[in-house]
């Protein structure tokens, strides 16, 4: 793939620039003390607790300050960070977590299971999206003592699902700051106590937050910074120049635009990758809506899927940072993946022969096939989904399908497809959490109530796939869930009610200095305790 | 000085009933738009479930209809209090506070360089009309008056950010550093000379065409001629007799451009990222939050009347003919 290519480019010129600076190797090596790490960021979200709000936006700050159970190796496998070990029944009805001793919190209180009794009664289960649905049927945390949680279901729960949902879904917060206050409105949710290498200094709204280096953090000698500066700047131009001038070192999530990535990574002072963002693996899909009458029929579904040259939309569109979606689960996911080819390749002539099966004709050379045009809402969620958005109309323009473009921000975008289902095309992205069962089994289950964004909104039933869901969902076996998610792939990709057509991670752009980083499946999700500036 | 104060008292009670009409129309017209706060608060954490946003919508209020949040709004606005941010978390009175300095100063500042340097261009451009001081003045407003904003922003960030390092990209001072006294203030200057520059421009222009306009058709007059024949110096004639007849133009476009420069700088605040009213106003209209908005509107509103009355004031400064009283 072009990525790799670039890669490796970038990989060796910034090596010839390492060894043609005396004195450079030996800092490469040797991690160095102290600085000041300035990331920048395109916009702030409402608070910075990821016990009550679970989101990229919230970790890449707050998850330096509070520390989650569990989070992911440079295997992608879960590692102990509060816990230190786990251990499930056979039953699936309960899951015990020992917990790390003599861990205090920012305001010196010692760290028990009473924190992680509280966050995951009170939070996870109460407050957090997609911990509502997650903890449903966490029934209490036991605290036999003060190193020991227990958690206790009342249907299976597979340790798997919960280990590798755990470091999103799982950030202790101190019970005793917020014990018998109102969770949402207390003052510690924008000026967050944890347990993690950083303490919170300073946050002004719509300008920075700025993180201290915390001298008693449990891993001795951690961290090597002394300091986060996290800048808002939600001009994409703007933050260029920031990182171009070296103000800032670090734009992590795609945060800059798609031609300025492109332009930096040809910069020998830049690293660009997707490298350290495979945890937050997304797909940008195309959603139709099966109460439209013409996109009921699945022969229809699949023609609009063949029109796509998705190869010509990674290449030219997303500047080759993408490769071609194989199914609901990404190939990033090794827990889960199996490999297959890309289905609807491109193929206009086929899609033109369904569309003629279907009954759909053209009533002449150049007319159109379908009475009215498909109203697509375009899913306002940056370049990605609003340039497919573009690509589909054109793309479908070729086959005599005519698609009428409805653009709205956020609000007007998510109460329209997800409320009022006035669509009937759209482009989403889909973020994937790790665990199929998280947050994208929801997109093909039935149930969902109207209005629920991010779910099954377009119609989409069949009882063959809500069975297959729930069966994996309280599976326990690793190896059985793996294989009733391949049915749950191979059912989606047939009936497509929606389309993965392209897989991605985030795109990180960073300074050369910046060391020890982007080495785990969501370091910019992590902790950085022991990220590094080079001189 | 208590003329002054009846003066200014009876202004703002005039204002009163357009403000209700602003903020109710507002309100009402918010409606409309599709989704509400908690739609922007899901869209932004990038998902979540139908539980979690139900309860959300009870915590901000939302589930009563909606002329009982109006109702609930207009009882709390009078007793001044302007409720509550739902995406800062704080009182809306707290943040129009820290975010109004940055506009106040920056505004002031643009306001003050576009009308200053506009008047003296314009001078020069009038006392030499048809010459070549005239063409390059009137060229260069031209092409001041075609430059959008943000473009301009963007370009010198490319030349005095990025290229030469002379100054700071962005932000209203330097993050993370201690600094106080007069160090304070030429960081604070640092950072603001090229968003100054970027909005004041247009307005430049627009203060250049003016004033040159006005002075020329004051010099046409004849108590001008009188001055002249009186064998008054050309200077004089010009600083007592042309310049103070047409400020008033000029003076009149500065109070209405308030408003104006309010919309202009949501623009050159983002570029700048500047944490300032306008963009506060436009975060706020995309995350739909209502309470934020209307205190928004209010103190802006309260701001165009405050820099209208100023206006008048010095209308009867420059002009004894029109009394303060008489307005």
């Amino acid at each position: 793939m072009d990525l790799t290519r670039r890669q490796a480019l970038l990989g060796a010129s910034g090596t010839t620039l390492i060894g043609a600076t005396p004195g450079f190797a030996q800092g490469q090596d040797q991690p160095r003390r102290g600085g000041t790490l300035t990331v920048q960021l395109t916009s702030e979200q409402r608070v910075l607790n990821p016990a009550i709000q679970a989101s990229t936006g919230v970790y890449v700050m707050a998850s330096k300050i509070v520390e989650p159970l569990v989070d992911l190796d440079a295997n992608g496998e879960p590692v102990g960070l509060l816990a230190t070990s786990w251990e499930g029944t056979p039953d699936g009805l309960t899951v015990t977590f020992r917990l790390r001793q003599g861990v205090t919190w920012h305001d010196g209180r010692p760290f028990t299971s009473r924190d992680v009794r509280f966050s995951a009664m009170e939070c996870w289960k109460k407050i957090l999206n997609y911990g509502t649905t997650l903890y449903q049927f966490l029934e209490e945390v036991g605290t036999p003592d003060d190193n020991t949680a227990v958690f206790r279901f009342s249907r299976p729960m597979p340790l798997g699902l919960l280990l590798r949902a755990l470091p999103d879904l799982g950030h202790v917060i101190p019970a005793h700051v917020y014990e018998g206050t109102d969770i949402r409105a207390n003052p510690a949710n924008t000026a967050p106590i944890g347990t993690g290498p950083f303490k919170f200094a300073q946050y002004e709204r719509g300008q920075f937050l700025i993180a201290e280096r915390n001298p008693n953090y449990w891993r001795s000698g951690f961290p090597y910074l002394d300091r986060i500066v996290w800048r808002f700047i939600s001009d994409r131009a703007a933050a260029t120049a920031a990182i171009e001038s070296g103000q800032v070192q670090f734009s992590p999530y795609s945060g800059l635009a798609l031609s300025d990535i492109s332009r930096l990574s040809r910069d020998p002072r830049f690293t660009v990758s997707t490298q350290g963002n495979e945890g937050n693996t997304a797909h940008t899909v195309m959603e139709m809506n099966l109460r439209r009458r013409e996109l009921s029929d699945v022969r229809v579904r699949r023609a609009l899927c063949h029109a796509l040259d998705l190869n010509f939309f990674v290449q030219d569109f997303l500047y080759g940072y993408a490769k071609l979606g194989t199914g609901p689960i990404p190939s990033s996911s090794p827990a889960f993946y199996v490999p297959r080819p890309a289905p609807y390749a491109f193929d206009r002539a086929r899609a033109e022969r369904l569309l003629d099966e279907a009954g759909f004709r053209r009533p002449s050379r150049t007319g159109d096939r379908f009475a009215q045009p498909l109203k697509l809402l375009p899913a306002p969620w940056g370049e990605y989904t609003v340039n497919f958005a573009t690509f589909i109309q054109q793309s479908l323009r070729e086959i005599g399908v005519r698609v009428e473009i409805d653009r709205r921000d956020a609000p007007g975008f998510l109460t329209g497809v997800y409320r009022d289902h006035a669509f009937d095309l759209t482009t989403g992205w889909h973020q994937y959490r790790n665990d199929p069962a998280v947050s994208t089994t929801v997109w093909f289950r039935t149930g969902s109530p109207v209005g629920a964004p991010w779910t099954n909104q377009y119609g989409y039933n069949n009882p063959e796939m809500d069975r297959v869901i729930d069966a994996a969902a309280t599976e326990l076996d690793a190896e059985r869930r793996k294989a009733i998610y391949q049915d749950f792939v191979r059912i989606a990709v047939e009936d497509v009610p929606l389309h993965c057509a392209v897989e991605h991670a985030f795109i990180s752009v960073y300074s050369n200095r910046l060391r020890s980083s982007h080495n785990t499946p969501r370091w910019a999700s992590s902790s950085w305790y022991d990220a590094w500036l080079a001189a | 000085m208590r003329r002054l104060a009846a003066l200014a008292l009876r202004r703002l009670l005039q204002a009163i009933p357009t403000l209700a009409i602003i903020l109710v129309g507002l309100f009402l017209l918010l409606q409309l738009a599709p989704g509400d706060t908690v739609d922007a608060l899901m869209a932004q954490m990038g998902g979540g479930d139908a539980e979690a946003a139900s309860r959300l919508r009870e915590f901000y209020g939302l589930d009563a209809p909606v002329l009982v949040q109006l109702g609930r709004y207009l009882l709390r606005l009078v007793q001044f209090d302007l409720g509550f941010s739902s995406i800062y978390g704080k009182p809306v009175a707290t943040v129009i506070g820290e975010r109004l300095i940055v506009t106040a100063l920056f505004m002031t500042t643009a306001l003050c360089f576009a009308f200053s340097a506009g008047l003296v261009l314009g001078v020069l451009a009038a006392r030499r009309v048809n010459g070549w001081p005239d063409t390059l003045i009137s060229t260069l407003g031209l092409v001041f008056y075609a430059i959008p904003s943000f473009w301009l922003g963007l370009m010198m960030i490319v030349l005095f950010s990025v290229k030469l390092a002379w100054l700071p990209p962005g932000g209203f001072g330097t993050v993370g550093e201690d600094i106080a006294g007069i160090a304070l203030v030429f960081d604070i200057a640092k950072h603001l000379v090229m968003p100054v520059v970027s909005l004041a421009l247009i307005f430049l222009a627009i203060y250049l065409r003016l004033m040159r306009a006005s002075m020329l058709e004051v010099m046409s007059l004849d108590f001008v001629r009188t001055a002249r024949a009186k064998g008054l110096a050309e200077g004089k004639v010009l600083r007592r007799h042309v310049l103070r007849n047409a400020l008033l133009p000029m003076v009149t476009f500065v109070g209405l451009q308030t408003s104006t420069m309010l919309g202009g700088s949501v623009v050159v605040e983002s570029v700048f990222s500047l944490p300032g009213l306008g963009r506060l106003a436009y975060e706020s209209v995309a995350q739909r939050d209502l309470n934020m908005l209307l205190g928004i509107v209010l103190v802006s509103a309260i701001m165009v009347v405050v820099v209208n009355f100023i206006v008048d004031l010095l209308y009867a400064k420059l002009d004894p003919r029109i009394g303060a009283g008489a307005t």
